[in-house]
């Protein structure tokens, strides 16, 4: 049976840890606008050409309104991230938006982030001294590609990286479609919010210098600034956006490159390409999670179908990347890809907040891995490599590496 | 080559200032972009058509013939 003639559903199902299911190629060409199933039993609207996933996540008319009582429920226990308290206290469009995203971005401007490439440096060199310690082989998602983005968002925003496995697990709750059940998820999200309360209060009392405290001192809407609710729940939103994001797209950028050992020898001669390696591994994830889903509050077209006010739509942008008609050879890695306009961190307005953070990690990432295990090398066949079920972002169970 | 930036488009996603230093830089009080060279010369044309191909929010607008 062809994909347009069945619901398909949605995650796809797949088992290759770094290749698409087939499934994608044949949708874009021949079911743009596509019928899904959710893991929640309810219906939704796939959409996987680059064009059009494009267009979608820069349009207002999409919205992030995933708790609107027709739209429909990623998971069967609730919508994880998408439809929790966080998607309705920061404000999801217009000037409040803006304003809301202009005093955080500027806590994530590629000035600062190469003011903090030093600092990101000596954390790699230190979990790279402690994996070499340990011995070979080692796990690097456990060993570097966690560790690594929780220490530095954990510093931005002034809270103790010594609560990280608190962290960890809060955010797994949110992130997860469909391991926990809703008394679970309800008393982690509860937990998480009271531990964030208590942080901020007492910044309120003792400002320190980080992301946190700046945005308490700026005062409250009145003055410009956020309520003391946004505030925790940009807190909450923050960490767990740079929790799990960056660390599992850590493990997959050193699985693709070692996957062809020629990419890494590639790199080894010539460093100068780590740059649009990384832009080309965020291209090329054929595992990077669940997608973005977005609520359509107006009768709308896209790719010649109609879409009725009240759709829910999914966008892959894994899919989107993978568009020979965006990409020339596009199913090919090429460490040289310039531009790459891959849609990784979404489009429009509403695109990743911490990307300029997420390359600059990727980046040292990858140099200081190139300059200290130059003969790193996956420690099992790649075909062994697994994925993280249920997550809403995609990830590796573990990356065995040996040097 | 003109570069035109729209600043109510400007998401703060840093990629032209990581791409183009010498071209963009953004507000230490918002994050959105600041244009420091709106006639680039040559040797900067190559990173600034990337910059303007990969903005998230379509921002950058280059004009001329050699755009």
């Amino acid at each position: 049976m062809s994909v347009d003639e069945q619901v398909l559903s949605y995650p796809i199902p797949n088992d290759a840890a770094l290749d698409p299911p087939a499934e994608w190629a044949e949708l874009r060409a021949r079911c743009p606008v596509a019928h899904v199933t959710l893991p929640s039993g309810d219906r939704a609207t796939l959409l996987t050409r680059y064009e059009d996933v494009k267009q979608v996540l820069a349009d207002p008319r999409f919205t992030r309104q995933l708790n609107a009582p027709d739209a429909a429920r990623l998971s069967a226990d609730g919508g994880g991230v998408f439809s929790s308290e966080m998607a309705t206290i920061i404000p999801d469009s217009g000037e409040e938006h803006q304003r809301w995203r202009r005093l955080v971005g500027k806590w994530f401007t590629a000035k600062r982030m190469n003011a903090m490439r030093p600092a990101m440096i000596r954390i790699a060199e230190d979990l790279i001294d402690d994996m070499v310690k340990r011995g070979a082989p080692g796990d690097l998602r456990a060993g570097l590609g966690f560790p690594l983005p929780v220490y530095v968002i954990c510093d931005m925003l002034g809270v103790p990286a010594a609560d990280r496995d608190r962290f960890s697990y809060w955010s797994d709750t949110l992130l997860n479609l469909t391991r926990y059940g809703k008394a679970e998820i309800e008393a982690a999200q509860a937990e998480f919010f009271q531990y964030m309360s208590d942080l901020v209060a007492g910044k309120r009392a003792d400002p320190g210098d980080d992301l946190l405290s700046e945005l308490i001192t700026a005062g409250g809407p009145e003055d410009g600034g956020l309520s003391d609710i946004q505030i925790l729940v940009t807190g909450m939103a923050l960490l767990v956006a740079g929790h799990e994001t960056t660390a599992n797209m850590i493990g997959k950028l050193v699985s693709m490159l070692l996957a062809d050992r020629s990419r890494w020898e590639r790199l080894l001669a010539d460093p100068s390409l780590i740059r649009t390696t990384v832009e080309e591994s965020l291209r090329f994830d054929a595992n990077s999670g669940f997608g973005l889903p977005r609520y359509l509050n107006a009768e709308t077209e896209v790719s010649g179908a109609v879409l009725p006010r009240g759709t829910t739509v999914v966008c892959s942008m894994a899919a989107a990347n993978r568009d020979e008609t965006a990409f020339e050879n596009a199913g090919e890695m090429d460490l040289t890809r310039s531009p790459n306009p891959h849609l990784a961190f979404g489009s429009g307005a509403h695109s990743c907040l911490g990307q300029a953070l997420a390359r600059t990690e990727l980046q040292v990432v990858l140099e200081v891995l190139l300059r200290r295990l130059p003969t790193l090398e996956l420690a099992v066949p790649v075909e062994e490599l697994e994925r993280v079920e249920g997550l809403a972002v995609g990830g590796l169970r573990e990356v065995p590496v040996r040097w | 080559m003109k570069v035109i930036v729209d600043e109510a488009k400007c998401c703060g996603a840093g990629q032209c200032v990581l791409i183009a230093p010498e071209v963009f830089d953004q507000r230490d009080e918002d994050g959105i972009v600041v244009l420091l060279e709106p006639e680039p010369a040559e040797d900067q044309h190559t990173a600034v058509r990337e910059a303007a191909a990969v903005c998230p929010a379509a921002a950058i607008q280059l004009e001329g013939d050699d755009a």
